[in-house]
């Protein structure tokens, strides 16, 4: 008897929809180990994680606070992963896109009162494009490998705007406090309730957009062929380099949104506080999604709920708030295994009739 | 002005040892195919395991052996991901990031002593302090060269020891062409499979000693995200030694170096911002990646493995 690995003629779709569901639960079930290694019960330390997260509306509220850049972040690093572009450059992108939309709602005096505020996501997002369309124009044209050219610019970006809220932006009222000083109200984007702004609607909106585009139309079908197939792509005629660019330049606007809406939403300033990880969190969100927009919202509230959930544990249980942490980069590792059967499916080839040594252990052979 | 030399390669050498020994390890992975992006994750789960062992044994050595275990645990779980299971190699090294970085803030917290509240940070355990060597450390600038910890030392012979390894000897040529061309390699009778997993174990445990070179010399003690971002770092000074363990050394002490200069010039009081300076290491590697892209496409190969990054199966050709 022998087992080989071989290509299956479609992908799974069982699988496909099965792997993220196992591997959420195998990660707990690693998790609760850990938790039991020291000395901590498990089930308690979840079901107060449950309870953190979603127990009381104000909670859950918070939840939907962190969700909504995992939202945004996540739907465009899906663009990229659909064209196997791997940007893991989201985090800096976000934060170009806070650096410029403070810098609308601080410093563009000539734009018109009521136009503050939509010029600033605007701008926050363009920015956000143009941090991911350098790393895209360089591998379309001259092939330079993304994935690192993207981390690298990250930390640019993050130590750009560390030099602004300590440096130049730094409010002079802030009482030493690194921070810019507070946006006009004019440029505050609104909160729906609790501390949940109106970036919530952008992410479902853009979802279900992403969706249509990705399933319904041409352009969707050219990104998936690019990713899937460069050389069909190009039988096709399908301009790949213009694709690239074009769906980075859509992937980083989304992140620059996303850093847009937390400054303009949440802390109404340029501060610390950005850059705590959203953009790589992005990256388990988008493939635990399987690069799904419509499942990016549902996972990105996951995600949300175990950084919210760890919090709360560290308050009621005195656990540290990693576990949250732990759980989220557990989750990804039966989910990367599990991926081989989406493509593959393993065989198992019997010996044919001519069976010399009866194995004990097979069913067939009657002795 | 010599003291000031003296000191300021001091300061380089000390900042840029944990560097060289990741860097080294990562250019071993990468050049059998197998890019690890789980450094950072790696250098901090090395960095906790070894000062809480240093902690409660007081045995230096034994902290140096748990780091590396831990090193290779997690870089196995990373080769059966990408290369058994053959998972997306980025996607994986980034979930060894995210796990490590988050399992060793748990562990900071709860491997402490119940005085400290479990807590690690604020400890004071074993350290590695230099030892001058008589003599040549009495030599002006240069002489900071020989008044460094062991871990620095054994640097000195790990360079050329990693370099001679690659580019002369069987072992090394297997390595090299398993990164280039697992096919060939293959056909020509080498374990692929093997060679993957066995060089990126052993990055894994260098990467791991350089974490613990933080913990136990360099930051002595135990803080949350004690690496500030070095395993990053040393992504790009791989591309920045253009994948030749005998480069390691300068893309690390230059970074050491900015440290340094910037240390020396804040006290100064210059305007210069120290954001700037610390961008530059990593505005230089995007330009070194784009002038090697280039070079490349002219004159071909110099520097990064042509299977980096890919999956290799039997069946696919």
């Amino acid at each position: 008897m022998r087992i080989v690995i071989e290509k299956r003629q479609a992908l799974s779709r069982t699988a496909l929809i099965l792997t993220p569901i196992i591997s959420f639960f195998v990660s707990l079930l690693l998790g609760a180990l850990l938790l039991m290694a020291s000395r901590v019960n498990p089930l308690e330390t979840y079901a107060a994680m449950v309870r953190g997260a979603f127990g009381t509306w104000s909670n859950f509220t918070e939840t939907l606070v962190k969700a909504i850049p995992l939202m945004l972040t996540g739907l465009g690093v899906s663009i990229a992963f659909r064209m196997r572009f791997w940007n893991i450059g989201a985090e800096g992108q976000l934060v170009c896109g806070g650096i410029a939309a403070a810098w609308v709602a601080l410093f563009w005096t000539f734009v018109p009162e009521g136009l503050l505020l939509p010029t600033a996501l605007l701008v926050g997002a363009l920015a956000g494009a143009l941090w991911a369309g350098v790393p895209a124009a360089l591998k379309a044209y001259i092939k330079v490998d993304e994935t690192l050219t993207t981390l690298m610019l990250n930390y640019v970006a993050i130590l750009y705007s560390q030099y602004l809220y300590y440096g130049p932006w730094r409010d002079p009222q802030g009482y030493g406090f690194p921070g810019s000083a507070l946006l006009p109200a004019m440029a505050w984007l609104p909160r729906l309730t609790g501390r949940v702004h109106y970036g919530v609607f952008f992410a479902v909106v853009v979802a279900f957009v992403l969706w249509f585009v990705f399933t319904r139309t041409r352009w969707g079908f050219e990104l998936r062929i690019i990713g899937e197939n460069q050389t069909a792509a190009r039988y096709l005629g399908i301009n790949i380099a213009r694709n690239i660019v074009l769906a980075l330049l859509l992937s980083g606007a989304l992140s620059g949104l996303a850093g847009a809406a937390e400054v303009t939403g949440l802390s109404r300033r340029l501060q610390q506080g950005l850059a705590v990880g959203y953009g790589y969190t992005a990256i388990i969100v988008a493939w635990m999604a399987q690069l799904n927009p419509l499942a990016v919202l549902v996972v990105a509230v996951l995600m949300a709920a175990l950084l919210v959930g760890g919090d709360q544990v560290q308050m009621m249980m005195r656990l540290p708030a990693a576990v949250g942490l732990v759980l989220q980069g557990m989750i990804l590792f039966p989910m990367l295994a599990g991926a081989l059967f989406v493509e593959y499916r393993l065989r198992i080839i019997r010996p044919q009739a001519v069976d010399l040594e009866p194995t004990p252990t097979a069913p067939e052979v009657t002795p | 002005m010599i003291a000031l030399l003296t000191s300021i390669l001091s300061i380089i050498l000390r900042a840029g040892t944990s560097l060289i020994y990741a860097t080294v390890g990562e250019i071993y992975t990468e050049r059998s195919g197998i890019l690890n992006l789980g450094l950072e994750g790696m250098m901090l789960m090395g960095a906790v395991t070894a000062f809480a062992t240093a902690y409660y044994t007081g045995s230096l050595l034994l902290a140096l052996g748990v780091a590396m275990i831990v090193g290779a645990l997690l870089a196995t779980l990373h080769a059966f991901l990408t290369v058994t299971m053959r998972a997306n190699q980025v996607v994986s090294g980034l979930s060894v990031t995210l796990f490590g970085s988050g399992l060793a803030s748990f562990l900071g917290q709860r491997l402490g002593p119940a005085s400290n509240t479990y807590y690690l940070v604020g400890l004071v355990g074993p350290r590695f302090t230099s030892i001058p060597i008589p003599l040549l450390s009495d030599i002006p600038v240069l002489g900071a060269l020989f008044q460094q910890d062991i871990l620095t030392y054994v640097v000195y012979g790990l360079v050329p020891l990693a370099w001679f390894y690659m580019y002369k000897t069987r072992n090394g040529l297997n390595l090299r062409a398993v990164g280039e061309n697992p096919q060939t390699a293959d056909a020509m009778g080498i374990n692929v499979t093997r060679v993957r997993y066995l060089y990126t174990i052993l990055g894994g445990m260098l990467v791991s000693l350089g974490g613990a070179h933080l913990s136990l010399s360099y930051t002595p003690g135990w803080a949350e995200n004690l690496t500030g971002g070095r395993g990053w770092i040393v992504i790009a000074l791989v591309i920045f030694a253009m994948w030749n363990p005998a480069r390691a050394p300068l893309g690390a002490l230059l970074f050491g170096g900015i440290n340094a200069v910037q240390f020396r010039l804040q006290a100064a009081g210059t305007n210069i911002s120290a954001a700037f300076l610390n961008m530059l290491p990593y505005l230089m590697t995007v330009l070194v990646l784009v002038m090697m892209t280039w070079w490349e496409a002219l004159n071909k190969r110099i520097g990064a493995p042509a299977a980096l990054g890919k999956a290799y199966m039997r069946e696919d050709k």
